[in-house]
């Protein structure tokens, strides 16, 4: 039992290349089958993240060493309770995607299917993997099916908004080898927790040349996590690409957020001696510098689409100076707030495409958009057949994208009231200080951008429902299938979930953040990480 | 040799990353090609410069110093893989923005 426990830990990885590879043998004239498979091994992928959840929520990170070499030496697989809930959360964004696309986009391009596998298995390697080169092959691994999803539908606009992710995701590869071989070149290991037993003992000298390392690396990750002065890319890139696909990209920049997560405290973390804290300050100012940056470009948007890449960029810039902070109450409320962030923002960008369907297409792509990009309206668009759905179709929609404004604002009941609630609990407390004493600027700065965001997407969200769903005279219900609404009213109704299990999921959140910013049992398992003894000779 | 080394890597990052900046496509292509294969020699530098070593022990004679890092050259191997199909995917994208914008200006059009 054990033994078969223990090899679920590469199920995610493998699972997706076989579907993906098995997806790429079949025509495109087989549509329905290729999409059943695709179902199929999205649905056990989510099965086995529920598993390893439970796995990982029990006791302390599953090592899985490839190839049965011990850790430094060979490849490692760890799963701990950080990679667990993410890999978790893919699959559920996955199945929700996947599910919206079965309607019709998955039609409009070719291999749809085995690169949306493909960018699942990524995804998840990048979660698991314990070594600094296998993250890079995952990233890149990642990064090709995401080019060619972005481009899936063609048509000038993605095209265009294509050439330029695909060239700012190389050059951000490009930091990452340099970060990458400068660490290696000091250290002389790759394996993430051998790097963690080895930098409090690194000589001065070479001290200098691992930070420079690590911050080439950094550079790599905060480009994925669009922080603020790399993260223009991001908004030319979403609002083209497919609607599933845009939600599915929302985890995308949470693999960026996660490396941070994870390599900070391991190689600077508190046991580091003197390379201690390094680049916290930075990616706190970084962190606050993206929120502002997001409520001005939510405030000044007029496209949805606009509004919620936005949106992403100012989750992405809460959870960066969280992780800044390196506070454990901040950091649990960062996942918290992580989890329901990208549950929403997906749930959004499925919406927003339902929303728009039954306005004129392009009608509020007023001049911001269009200077941006060419106004031509995307044929698939146009295409659309128009008429009445199912009744009420119009009253679903417009209970989605309340339910959708409230998570993005952070009002109760859904989850974002909760996870906003536990940032600033955690803000509120800092630790190892009196009551009595002041709080630090930084917190205030923290506190104030917080909640600022919430204004801004208050405002922003009700001049657009408004225009969306009351102001128009003749509103011509979209046509609209059950399978489309489904994945959106599942999304929100699991935000809906982890505000009523609050309490549990908290629990976890916080257990995790401890377990994060704390990991000497992390690298002690990975280390002492015992090896499969030999099966014995079956000829005896 | 590690100067020039160090120089071949300086040249190929430099002009690299200038064509890197020009608004033609194809000087984007070439430019991205240059800065990897600068990145390479400065990856398989890392492993410490050595002519003549093996990076596989071939016999137990002799010490571990006598032999390349063969760490570096297998991650080098694994970049230019990578390096070499993401940069045909680019080129791909580049006929089809040529194809629909007209113009093989990085932003559509001309400014």
């Amino acid at each position: 039992m054990a033994d078969w426990a223990n090899h679920l830990i590469i199920a995610p990885i493998v699972l997706p290349l076989v579907a993906g590879a098995l997806l790429a043998v079949y025509d495109e004239r087989r549509q329905f089958l290729k999409g059943l498979i695709n179902l199929f091994s999205t649905l056990a992928n989510l099965a086995i993240a529920i598993t390893l959840l439970q796995a990982a929520a029990g006791d302390a990170p599953g090592v899985y060493l490839l190839g049965n070499w011990p850790a430094p030496f060979g490849i490692v697989l760890v799963l701990d309770r950080l990679s667990a809930m993410l890999i978790l959360l893919t699959a559920v964004l996955a199945t929700a995607s996947l599910v919206f696309s079965m309607a019709r986009w998955h039609t409009v391009g070719h291999h749809f299917h085995t690169l949306f596998q493909f960018l699942i298995m990524g995804v998840n390697g990048a979660f698991l993997t314990g070594d600094l080169f296998n993250l890079f092959v995952f990233f890149e691994v990642m990064l090709a099916s995401s080019y060619g999803l972005l481009l899936h539908g063609s048509g000038p606009r993605r095209v265009q908004a294509s050439l330029h992710y695909v060239v700012i995701n190389l050059t951000a590869s490009f930091f990452f080898l340099i970060g990458v071989a400068l660490i290696y070149g000091v250290t002389g290991t790759l394996n993430m927790a051998d790097l963690a037993a080895r930098i409090p003992a690194l000589a001065a000298q070479n001290r200098v040349l691992l930070e420079v390392g690590a911050a080439i690396l950094a550079m790599a990750f905060l480009v994925k996590a669009a922080m603020w002065p790399l993260g223009f890319w991001l908004l030319s890139a979403y609002p083209a690409a497919a609607p599933p696909v845009a939600a599915i990209f929302a985890i995308l920049s949470k693999v960026g957020l996660y490396a941070l997560l994870r390599l900070r405290p391991m190689l600077f973390g508190g046991e580091a001696g003197d390379a201690a804290g390094y680049g916290g300050t930075l990616l706190f100012a970084g962190g606050l510098a993206t929120i502002a940056f997001g409520i001005v470009g939510v405030l000044a948007s007029q496209a949805m689409t606009r509004i919620a890449s936005f949106s992403l960029m100012i989750s992405s810039g809460t959870v960066l100076a969280a992780i800044g902070l390196s506070d454990t109450q901040v950091t649990g409320g960062a996942l918290f707030y992580l989890a329901s962030s990208t549950l929403t923002i997906g749930a959004f960008f499925l919406l927003i495409e339902l929303i728009e369907r039954g306005q004129n297409p392009g009608a509020d792509l007023i001049a911001v958009t269009a200077e941006t990009m060419g106004t031509e309206p995307d044929e698939e668009d146009t295409a659309i057949a128009r008429g009445v759905g199912f009744p009420g179709t119009l009253a679903l929609l417009g209970a989605c994208f309340l339910a959708c404004a409230l998570l993005l604002i952070g009002l109760p009941p859904l989850s974002g009231f909760v996870a906003k609630v536990a940032l600033l609990a955690g803000l509120f407390a800092p630790a190892g200080e009196g009551s009595a004493a002041g709080l630090p600027v930084a917190n205030w700065a923290f506190i104030v951008l917080l909640l600022l965001s919430g204004v801004a997407a208050l405002m922003t969200l009700s001049r657009v429902g408004i225009r969306a769903f009351w102001a128009p005279v003749d509103a011509v219900a979209p046509r609209v299938l059950a399978v489309e609404v489904a994945p959106v009213v599942a999304l929100l109704l699991l935000t809906l979930i982890l505000s009523v299990k609050g309490g549990a999921v908290m629990q976890y959140m916080d257990d995790t953040a401890r377990s994060v910013l704390a990991p000497s049992s992390y690298v002690e398992d990975v280390l002492s990480a015992p090896r499969v003894p030999p099966a014995k000779a079956g000829l005896q | 040799m590690a100067l020039l080394l160090a120089t071949c890597i300086g040249i190929l990052a430099g002009s690299g990353v200038w064509l890197l900046l020009r608004p033609r496509t194809y000087q984007v292509v070439i430019g991205l090609s240059l800065c990897a294969l600068a990145v390479n020699l400065f990856i398989f530098s890392m492993g410490r410069l050595r002519s003549g070593a093996a990076p596989v022990l071939a016999s137990t004679a002799g010490t571990l110093a006598d032999y390349a890092d063969p760490v570096p050259q297998a991650l080098v191997l694994t970049a230019i893989v990578i390096g070499f199909a993401t940069t045909a995917l680019l080129l791909v994208i580049l006929l089809a923005a040529r194809g629909l914008t007209g113009t093989d200006h990085v932003d559509g059009q001309e400014r």
